[in-house]
């Protein structure tokens, strides 16, 4: 699944002021893969908080395979999570996601970096400084000014669509700045410093104390600029980590090999274990399936799970599924409740509504226990951090709603005999389709009539359902939605879509149905809070108040089924990958 | 014992609908340097009738019984692989119509080449060699250009006479020409018959001529076998056929020759009826549902299958008629109206 | 024959413009028939965190706002004399013949296209010299034996082959030769040599798809080549060249084959065009890198220039097939020469 699209506007004011969380919390090493447990006995979900199989043996051939292919293997143009996963294995950003399994996985720790960012007083000012005896695969050394160049070349936007614009928005770059290219030799020391080789300093347009998120991102990873090629980089990418490209055909696959000038004493974090990494791109999806479970290939690089057609396979034989792991993903699929549309601006029409759905029959829709996810009560994921479930309109004992309840908010709002309304979705999603029906079915028995109405998935959110004024004259009552963060953190999570402000007359965003002043209020108040664990109870608060206007009908937090073939060593989930961690994985 | 004899040859084929009796006891004997002629309708069993004797059933669905034998060696009990060794070379075939007789996508050369090298181990070039040389023997102008020409560059004359090149290739002792000029225009009918004749004069071998056109067995025949529902009807010399005739059916198939110095529909005497079904033969006499005299027999015509009988000389009929009122009935009633020998003298004068 | 050949030249050259004019139509005009704006459709090629500003610029970059005329004779251009395309720290030539730039991969599709070629190529070929022989075959021997054991299970099997889509056999077999276990002798998806590296290795991994692909048409032509069979074994000539002694083998095959061929030749010919231009389904189920596995993966990213490059090869090859063909129609039937 890809990482979710972030609007750039929204994503400034969100991170100028949250995902303060993890800052300074942890300098450890990572050296995951030493305990000396016994053999590795195969289960589900054994690698799922734990590492599976571990191991600090070097060698083999690991392989990869993607049913897709990546958007570009270029450090300044890549969005995908796997991708932003998988990368640490031939770049090395100022900072990087802990490698170890469960929630230690989602702290922050120095890589290129000797410590994590010091921040000035108010948060503006950034300084890192790069370790000792880093070299890029030809042997040159790796400097700031690498850094900082990388950086600079990830704002032409012309020539890198894909990748993430933190870094482009919250830096103080000069007016009109355009990247190395277009804006040749123009001085961006306003946004990016870098006194001395070893020091880099960014500038921020407002304080953010979570700089540290976005210091692992792969914009960090050093770029020497005599060997950039621009958008044809992306064909070799030069490697500060410890593998580098030996070739690389793009559109079928490529090969990772030991990158000589990588030194061990540099990098605590990466055991890299394997001696090659062998990736196979555009491989046929249910075909990468069966050759995962036949051991001819290793790893589902996309880090999505199985087809279902393997999950018919591997669920009912119980060895199989010893093989797998199921870990719940920090996504929400929920279907949007717009109070702009009547009947539904009366709370308890709401409110039947959330009644009256078939949360079994929701799951079913997205794929069952195992792929599709865990029925969700709420807004937040279970896995972010702080984050405590908790269920105001519990669905009958069965999970398929409580009708006589919703029969009673039917009559308080005045339509005892249910009303009519449209829902939309996503015509090339069928999980959001089966959703749709699903629901139809379900308020039909409390005459709650819904209109199915799908729009193509590439206009939703800006000329559809994400446009308040169509939602209210096409009376989109529902819309069926769904939301992944891209750190574990709860303002990144509930931000984009409950923050009332985000919402645009002109249509783009994912907040299509919450706004709540009050809501919008303790999202201020948490950028008051210094403390990341103090913040945690503002984003319980928040759900809990979305939850009682009764806005958002939660679905299921997302599942995936991921096989883990034998062979591998070293294996576990972090809740930062949210799939299995690639740098720590090796091969007997 | 002749060159070729035929033992009661009875080549039957077994169908969905029933057994097919095409030949059904069929004799007969020729010598080399002798034409025989074989007439009857079409149906009548004469085309299965020389492929029985090429051997060309022999592996399929046909049931073959009785004795064919050709200069002292027995071929229905011998190997099919055996028969094929003399098929083109001991015997071989004309076919009759030669645009599809021979193969579109090959030289005219290379099917006679083919043919000469299946019996001769000789190169491609001395085998070229020989077919240009029996394509001018044929009579064909410029033989060594036109070897390489395909079927459908030459004319229907010339087509003909390269078929017979490619059947004389090896020089066969039996020659069997399956209706050779029917597919031709009249003038050069006749070019091809004097060819015919003077090529057979040349190799000295024994001729079968097809043909349900009384024209052609008058000029090149020495014997006349005339076959009706898979049986001989009437055999003896061109002479007994042509001016003693016995057998009604060959005294319609005289009536019904179309004629150059007779009215169009005057005095034509075709044979009522059609040709029978070779899986229901009519009982007794295979012809005397069509038969004009059937009255004649005493009533034997639908009971008795009549005997071939010789009535004088070699000459043989199958009828139930006596032979004195077969031969007034043949003197006054049939030979005034076909007038034929007026035809065959005009014909046989040079 | 020279001018015969020289006709049908031209006319596969005007054959090409046509189909190059429609292929573009069908990329550029009815999208903006159907409503597609210039940023709209420029929204493809610059990702996912696009603004509607970066979608405009790319707009006006690659030229989406200038009058399709316009933009069909860049093309051209590009075909005939290459062009360039910004990069970044400079421009990139796309040499000659240049079938458009993915500016999602930052590659010119020509080289991509030839770089995968042989793949589709090896699996054509492969797939062709199986299909041809057990198809003819097959058609032969059914023929000889009509209405006999053989004839009927063959015929049935091979309405089974026509019928059953390769995404079904694909996955079977590879389901029962490569994954399950007693049989597991084939190799795996995704597993492509080339010739040149190792012969056996390259004809090992492909044998599986070969054989599916074969399977598919072989049905085909088992089924054209006996009705051929049937027809020409009735002939007159045939019966000529066994009055002439010839073997039974040399008959059926020298003779009766070489009649039935014609109509083979002309679906092959198509078959095998078309082959080449990408066998879509066999590489998307075998995840064979070749041309049909590019268009696929083309569509999914919606890489318009990719799309249209491997459609035009495609079209490309299909001219060149309907020429080879009529051409082998010459050589084949002397009397198609006449005409």
């Amino acid at each position: 699944m890809k990482k979710r699209r972030v609007a750039a506007a929204a994503v400034t004011a969100a991170l100028a002021m949250g995902l303060a969380a993890c800052g300074g919390t942890s300098t450890t090493g990572g050296e995951s893969g030493q305990s000396a447990a016994p053999a590795a006995k195969a289960e589900f979900n054994a690698a799922l908080t734990k590492v599976f199989n571990p191991s600090t043996k070097k060698g083999g051939t690991i392989k990869f395979a993607n049913s897709g292919d990546w958007d570009s293997l270029d450090p300044a143009d890549t969005y995908y999570g796997y991708s932003w996963n998988f990368i640490r294995l031939y770049g090395r950003a100022l900072t990087m996601f802990k490698s170890a399994p469960g929630a230690e996985g989602a702290t922050v720790v120095p890589d290129l970096a000797t410590d994590l960012g010091k921040p000035s007083e108010d948060f503006k000012t950034w300084t890192y400084t790069l370790r000792d005896g880093l070299k890029f695969e030809d042997g040159t050394p790796i400097t700031s000014k690498d850094v900082a160049y990388a950086v600079a070349r990830s704002t032409d936007k012309e020539t890198f669509p894909n990748g993430p614009t933190y870094l482009k928005d919250m830096l103080n770059w000069p007016k009109g700045y355009e990247g190395p290219y277009k804006s040749k030799d123009v001085d961006f020391s306003s946004a990016i410093e870098t006194p001395d080789d070893k020091t880099i300093i960014f500038h921020l347009t407002q304080p953010y104390s979570g700089f540290d998120y976005l210091a692992q991102m792969s914009p960090t990873m050093p770029v020497p600029k005599a060997k950039d090629t621009g958008a044809k980089y992306r064909e070799h990418v030069i490697s500060s980590g410890p593998y580098m490209f030996e070739k690389n055909e793009i559109g079928k696959g490529f090969t990772l090999v030991r990158n000589p000038h990588w030194d061990p004493a540099t990098d605590p974090n990466r055991p890299a274990l394997p001696d090659r990494i062998e990736v196979q791109t555009n491989v046929n999806a249910d075909d990468l399936d069966n050759r995962l479970m036949s051991g001819d290939i290793h790893i589902d690089v996309a880090g999505t799970g199985v087809q279902p057609a393997a999950m018919s396979k591997i669920l009912p034989d119980p060895n199989l599924k010893a093989q797998t792991d199921n870990p719940t993903l920090q996504r929400l699929w929920y279907t949007s409740i717009s109070p702009t549309v009547k009947p539904l601006d009366n709370i308890d029409c709401r409110k039947a509504v959330l009644y009256a759905a078939d949360k079994t029959g929701y799951q079913s829709a997205y794929g069952g226990e195992f792929s599709g996810g865990q029925i969700a009560t709420n807004l937040m994921p279970p896995s972010i951090p702080g984050a405590q479930p908790f269920d105001l309109y519990p669905s009958g004992p069965d999970g398929t709603g409580d009708l006589a309840k919703a029969k009673e908010h039917l009559a308080a709002c005045g339509q005892p005999n249910g009303f009519e309304t449209n829902i939309a979705y996503r015509a090339e999603r069928p999980k959001e389709k089966a959703t749709a029906e699903a629901l139809q079915q379900s308020l039909a028995r409390v005459g709650i009539k819904l209109t199915l109405k799908p729009y193509p998935q590439a206009d939703y959110f800006s000329l559809y359902a994400g446009k308040p004024p169509y939602v209210v004259e096409n009376k989109l009552g529902l819309a069926v939605n769904g939301w992944g963060s891209d750190y574990p953190d709860g303002y990144g999570f509930l931000q984009q879509i409950t923050d009332s402000r985000v919402i645009r007359e002109t249509g783009g965003s994912s907040n299509i149905s919450v706004r709540i002043p009050e809501v919008d209020k303790m999202f201020d108040q948490s950028l008051q809070e210094a403390d990341a664990k103090k913040r945690e109870p503002i984003w319980n608060a928040i759900d809990k108040r979305v939850m009682e206007e009764a806005v958002i009908l939660p679905g299921v937090w997302a599942k995936s089924l991921l096989f883990r073939p034998k062979g591998l060593t070293n294996v576990f989930i972090s809740d930062s990958q949210q799939m299995y961690d690639y740098v720590a994985l090796g091969v007997q | 014992m002749s060159f070729l004899e035929l033992k009661d040859l009875r080549i039957h084929f077994p169908t969905d609908d029933g057994l097919v009796k095409s030949v059904d006891g069929l004799s007969f004997s020729l010598e080399r340097g002798k034409t025989l002629g074989i007439v009857g309708e079409s149906g009548s069993g004469k085309s299965v009738t020389s492929l029985g004797i090429l051997g060309l059933h022999k592996g399929g669905p046909a049931r073959i019984s009785g004795e064919i034998w050709l200069d002292g060696e027995e071929l229905v009990s011998a190997t099919p692989e055996h028969v094929r060794g003399l098929r083109g070379k001991k015997m071989a075939m004309i076919f009759q119509d030669p645009l599809s007789a021979m193969h579109p996508y090959y030289t005219v050369g290379d099917q006679i080449i083919e043919a000469y090298r299946i019996h001769h181990k000789v190169s491609k070039k001395a085998a070229r060699k020989h077919a240009i040389d029996m394509l001018g023997r044929v009579g064909i102008p410029e033989p060594s250009r036109r070897v390489d020409d395909y079927p459908h560059h030459f004319s229907g004359g010339m087509r003909q006479r390269a078929m017979i090149a490619m059947a004389l290739s090896c020089d066969p002792e039996l020659l069997i020409a399956d209706e050779p000029t029917t597919a031709l225009d009249v003038t050069v009918q006749a070019q091809i018959l004097d060819l015919m004749r003077d090529l057979q004069r040349e190799f000295d071998s024994a001729l079968i001529i097809i043909t349900h056109d009384l024209g052609v067995v008058a000029e090149l025949s020495d014997d006349i076998l005339v076959m009706y529902a898979g049986k001989c009807v009437e055999y003896g010399s061109a002479d007994d056929v042509f001016y003693r005739p016995e057998h009604p059916y060959t005294w319609g198939l005289l009536g019904s020759m179309p004629r150059l110095d007779r009215e169009p529909t005057d005095r034509l005497m075709p044979i009522k009826g059609t040709p029978p079904s070779l899986i229901n033969v009519p009982p007794g006499c295979a012809f005397h549902p069509r038969c004009p005299y059937s009255d004649r027999t005493a009533g034997r015509a639908s009971t008795e299958v009549p005997e071939l009988l010789e009535t004088e000389g070699g000459h043989k009929v199958r009828c139930h008629m006596p032979k004195a009122e077969r031969r007034s009935l043949w003197e006054n009633e049939i030979k005034p109206v076909v007038h034929w020998e007026d035809e065959i003298t005009a014909v046989e004068t040079p | 024959m020279v001018t015969y050949i020289i006709r049908r030249l031209i006319g596969a050259v005007i054959m090409l413009l046509i189909v190059s004019m429609a292929t573009f139509a069908i990329f550029f005009l009815v999208p903006q028939i159907a409503g597609a704006t210039p940023e709209g459709m420029a929204s493809r090629y610059v990702g996912r965190t696009a603004s509607a500003e970066t979608a405009k610029l790319a707009a006006e970059r690659l030229g989406f706002n200038d009058p399709l005329i316009v933009q069909y004779g860049r093309f051209v251009k590009g075909v005939v004399a290459g062009a360039e395309y910004d990069y970044g720290p400079g421009v990139e030539k796309c040499p000659a013949p240049c079938l458009g730039y993915s500016f999602i991969t930052r590659q010119p599709v020509f080289p991509d296209l030839m770089n995968r070629l042989p793949v589709t190529f090896s699996l054509a070929i492969g797939a062709a010299v199986i299909w041809l022989l057990a198809g003819v075959g097959i058609g032969v021997l059914s023929a000889l034996r009509r209405g006999s054991f053989f004839d009927r299970a063959a015929m049935t099997v091979a309405l089974a082959g026509v019928s059953l889509p390769i995404f079904f056999t694909g996955l079977v077999s590879l389901l029962v030769f490569a994954y399950g276990n007693p049989f597991s002798w084939a190799a795996q998806g995704g597993h492509y040599t080339t010739f040149l590296d190792s012969p056996v290795q390259w004809a090992y991994n492909l044998i599986l798809p070969w054989v599916t692909l074969a399977f598919l048409f072989a049905a085909t032509y088992a089924r054209l080549t006996r009705a051929g069979m049937l027809e020409t074994m009735n002939e007159d000539y045939i019966r000529t060249a066994r009055a002439k002694g010839l073997g039974e083998r040399k008959v059926i095959v020298k003779h009766g084959l070489r009649g039935a061929l014609t109509p083979i030749i002309t679906v092959f010919g198509l078959d095998f065009g078309l082959l080449i231009g990408g066998a879509v389904l066999t590489e998307s189920a075998y995840s064979l890198p070749g041309l049909g596995k590019y268009a696929v993966d083309a569509i999914t990213n919606q890489d318009l220039p990719k799309v249209m490059g491997v459609t035009l090869l495609a079209a490309v090859f299909v001219v060149i097939a309907n020429l080879i063909v009529d051409l082998l129609y010459a050589v084949v039937d002397p009397r198609v020469r006449l005409a």
